[in-house]
């Protein structure tokens, strides 16, 4: 039944966001610790478990499949709704702040993605080492 | 007659969200094929299409929410609200490829203090440009270029002035709604086209809602690996802003 995804994505996001607020209690953080991460992993490593057993059918991912199909439209509804004037209306200082933290942004998605890639390979060759001896 | 139409578009909310939101998809879509012959992605259009909807609303009424704050629009707000955004942000998690996820799993933990030390060292630098001198000043501009959540709680933690938090509030909306829109763009030359470099981007823009649309406009499968780690990047940051930053800021400018 499509009301089983439905149900099964509802518990994994109220657990997720459950433990986000108990560690944002815990950490003294006055916002959810990464509840929706949190959620996202339990949907993938639970729903991945019960995929694989066969206890969730066609029609339960249905359910789930649904949401994730209608989320670009919940998007765009996000986008009618952020304070665009209040962003242009903060002054330059504002918006060269803002331009600034997203430009430094950009540039770093290819040098961490570099960075990321060379630590194997040095991993490699240490481990290679070793076994030379 | 009017009235009875009134009646039911405000009445049933989340139904004419739905219905308005669907007629922009399509307009979108539709535009995207015969103006760019798909090249921009519909996507990308409808979500600009939002935001410049969102400015038109902000001019009209003056109010903070963009287009919900007109009455007979409100029920975008429900649709776009944060129940149902984070509901079907954890539904895209389902396609997740966990091997995929794995193997970007210790960059995307990088990313994040990168993207939230990055972000910060650019809002204190252009802070620092227009003449401010005060560590608490700087750390909540520094912040605010985080997120425009990390800006007002750092703020309101350390006692910065409200003019200071306005600003870093501000520049957190402009980097959100910025990369919403130039993500699609810039992502080619990124290399923005793969579940990795979606992590580290995730990570590194941190912003909830800026990735969240940036990724949608750009490829819908990249979705669950950003929005994964920008999940835990506004925490992260209310964490670091009032604490590590700050002291920081403290030992730099005294």
């Amino acid at each position: 039944m499509i009301i089983y995804g439905v149900a099964f994505l509802a518990l994994c996001t109220l657990a997720g966001l459950f433990i986000g607020e108990l560690l944002g209690k815990l950490l003294g953080v006055p916002a959810n610790v990464g509840g929706v991460g949190i959620a996202m992993l339990l949907l993938i490593f639970v729903g991945g478990y019960l995929h694989k057993r066969g206890l969730m059918g066609d029609k339960s991912e249905q359910g789930v499949e649904f949401w994730s199909a209608i989320y670009i439209p919940i998007v765009v509804a996000m986008a009618a709704q952020q304070n665009v004037l209040g962003a242009l209306s903060g002054g330059p200082m504002a918006i060269l702040a803002g331009v600034a933290a997203v430009v430094l942004g950009f540039a770093m998605v290819p040098v961490l993605d570099r960075l990321g890639q060379k630590k194997p390979a040095a991993a490699a060759d240490k481990s290679l080492n070793p076994a030379q001896r | 007659m009017y009235e009875s139409m009134m009646k039911v578009i405000s009445g049933y909310g989340l139904i004419s969200g739905f219905a308005v939101i669907g007629v922009t998809m399509w307009l979108s879509y539709w535009l995207s094929d015969k103006l760019t012959r798909g090249r921009l992605h519909g996507s990308a259009i409808a979500i600009f299409l939002g935001l410049v909807l969102s400015y038109v609303g902000g001019v009209m009424t003056g109010g903070q929410k963009g287009l919900v704050d007109i009455p007979l629009l409100s029920g975008i707000g429900l649709l776009g609200g944060a129940m149902l955004r984070d509901f079907a942000i954890v539904a895209t998690a389902f396609g997740v490829n966990i091997e995929e996820l794995k193997r970007a799993g210790v960059s995307g933990v990088v990313s994040l203090f990168f993207g939230i030390g990055t972000s910060f060292v650019a809002g204190v630098g252009v802070a620092m440009a227009f003449g401010y001198t005060d560590a608490v000043s700087l750390t909540t501009i520094g912040a605010g270029a985080v997120t425009y959540i990390v800006g007002p709680v750092t703020g309101a933690a350390i006692g910065a002035s409200s003019e200071v938090m306005a600003l870093s509030i501000a520049a957190g909306l402009v980097k959100a709604i910025l990369v919403m829109v130039a993500t699609p763009f810039v992502a080619p030359m990124i290399g923005l086209n793969n579940p990795r470099t979606a992590v580290i981007f995730g990570g590194l823009m941190g912003t909830s809602s800026g990735v969240a649309g940036g990724l949608a406009a750009t490829d819908p499968k990249l979705v669950p690996y950003g929005c994964l780690t920008a999940a835990f990047y506004t925490a992260l940051g209310c964490l670091l802003g009032p604490s590590l930053l700050f002291f920081m800021m403290r030992g730099l400018v005294g």
